[in-house]
């Protein structure tokens, strides 16, 4: 099952630049929540904010609390902890290349130590039938590389891999801005799926993707969150004026 | 007419590629070739069972060396392929930006520079003079040294390849640092590394210098490493510089079996690594 977050007065930095400032917001357990706003505004440092990922840049720096089902994730746990917890659906596809489609699947339990074959076929087969990949590859699990399918194949592949883990969130960053309308779809689909199992997150440049898969809305800009209501509020009656300009596409 | 200038330009272009690869390949060829035509003809069986014959004696051959160079690279192998690999995961994944990787580097680029003859010298003084003889071990030891900074930096190169979106899935999966560091980037970079390995395997395959100090050579079986040991560089070295004509005949097919017994190790590793690979991996 999903867990909520809490985000309490997060501040994130890139050297001496100030990217994220003064973030507070609550995410609804077993809810889709769309993270929108303009290149640069600061959503994809902040879901790095929420499994760690962010201090894995030498220069990168947090401050504030952030609490993921009641845990201080940046008191009282180690960064691989939260990862485990946290599953990411990056931008880009990153299959591992030299792995096979179930090892890419596997690949969280497996670098963890589980090496029980009948479980991990198990969790294999239901992570890539969650993610909508299973009758596409199942006769190749084995024999064909993660590299070798297509670029939507590839995400569903990493959301499959990002699954395996039994995770209680889910980030998503721009998960479907590389790939064509077919497979964009199909993402969607999916996540419309999977909320009912986790929490997402996901962050999108595409106003009509939000509208779509979330409940939820938080409108970024300058770092700073504008403002985080119902999707469909913040659509059809934003409080605030910037995000009216936004979402009618006076800018950004 | 813009087209026709379009095409002309393509067609130099093209040209200029083929001719800059019979350039580079020419001279592999001739050299090969030259080796057939010199060395093919004293190259029987014997040449392969019988350790060399004193002079006058017909016949003869390099078994004894044969053998000797392929105890000493393994030893240089083991030396210098561990320690080269661990050294550029250290520079690439864990020192990255730091003094000491930078002083690493630094020590690994002067020694690609240091000529061979020099490393003979460090090996002997650093094997030889305390054991006070000649040795198998001491020249696998020269042998590894040189093999060191060429591994070592290849292996840097290839990891610093592997894109960082790789590094971030694995970490995202909450897999610890050291464990994504030798279960993904060092497996995704592995053709590479291995390509590195076989470089300076091939090198110093055919290094003679730092021998003549450590290894020295030897007419006959070695029965321990502690002993002096014979290898084809050595073996060709001492035949060349001969008067005899016999000695120079073997010189010739010593040179020819050692390129293509350098050439069949490489195949092999090639062979052995690339099967398992799976379709569509890059």
């Amino acid at each position: 099952m999903g867990v909520g977050i809490e985000v309490i007065n997060l501040n994130a930095w890139y050297g001496t630049n100030h990217t994220l400032q003064e973030i507070n917001l609550n995410i609804p357990a077993n809810h889709a929540t769309a993270l929108i706003g303009p290149s640069g505004c600061g959503k994809s440092t902040f879901v790095r904010c929420l499994n760690r990922m962010h201090e894995t840049n030498p220069i990168a720096r947090v401050t504030g609390t952030v609490l993921i089902g009641g845990l201080d994730i940046y008191k009282d746990a180690k960064p691989v902890e939260i990862r485990r917890r946290v599953g990411m659906v990056f931008q880009r596809p990153n299959p591992f290349p030299t792995m096979s489609i179930y090892d890419n699947v596997a690949a969280g339990l497996k670098l963890n130590g589980y090496r029980n074959h009948r479980v991990l076929d198990e969790i294999v087969e239901k992570s890539l039938k969650n993610s909508a990949l299973w009758d596409e590859v199942k006769d190749d699990l084995k024999k064909k590389s993660g590299a070798s399918l297509s670029g939507g194949q590839q995400q569903r592949l990493c959301i499959a891999r990002a699954l395996a883990v039994d995770p209680e969130l889910l980030l998503m960053d721009e998960p479907a801005s590389a790939l064509d309308p077919v497979s964009t779809s199909k993402i969607e689909d999916l996540i419309f799926q999977l909320k009912s199992q986790y929490t997402i997150v996901i962050v999108t440049h595409n106003m009509q993707q939000a509208a779509r898969v979330a409940e939820k809305t938080g409108f970024f800009l300058n770092g700073r969150m504008v403002e985080f209501d119902s999707t469909h509020k913040i659509f059809t009656n934003p409080s605030d004026k910037r995000t009216e300009d936004y979402i009618t596409g006076r800018f950004g | 007419m813009r087209s026709r200038i379009r095409t002309l330009t393509d067609g130099a272009a093209t040209g200029l590629a083929v001719l800059s690869t019979v350039l580079v390949v020419a001279p592999l060829v001739a050299i090969f070739v030259y080796l057939i035509y010199k060395g093919a003809s004293s190259l029987s069986w014997a040449f392969f069972t019988e350790n060399p014959k004193p002079v006058g004696e017909a016949g003869g051959g390099m078994a004894n060396a044969i053998a000797g160079s392929g105890i000493l690279l393994g030893i240089g192998s083991l030396i210098g392929i561990p320690v080269g690999i661990s050294g550029g995961i250290f520079l690439a994944e864990f020192g990255r930006g730091t003094k000491l990787a930078n002083a690493i580097r630094f020590t690994a680029d002067v020694l690609n520079g240091v000529p061979s003859i020099v490393m003979g010298i460090a090996a002997y003084s650093l094997v030889v003079v305390p054991q006070g003889h000649f040795s198998a071990f001491s020249g696998g030891v020269a042998l590894g040294i040189m093999m060191i900074p060429t591994v070592c930096r290849t292996t840097e190169e290839m990891l610093l390849m592997v894109p960082n979106a790789v590094r971030e899935a694995a970490l995202a999966l909450g897999v610890p640092n050291w464990r994504s560091v030798l279960s993904i980037t060092v497996r995704t970079a592995s053709p590479g590394i291995i390509t590195g390995c076989m470089l300076a395997f091939a090198r110093v395959a055919g290094e003679t210098a730092p021998l003549i100090f450590t290894a020295f050579g030897n007419v006959g079986w070695s029965e321990r490493l502690s002993e002096p040991i014979a290898a084809l560089p050595l073996q060709i070295y001492v035949y060349a510089i001969s008067p005899y004509d016999e000695w120079h005949r073997l010189a010739w097919a010593g040179a020819l079996v050692l390129i293509v017994l350098i050439v069949l190790a490489v195949s092999l590793v090639r062979f052995v690594t690339s099967r398992g690979v799976l379709k569509g991996a890059s």
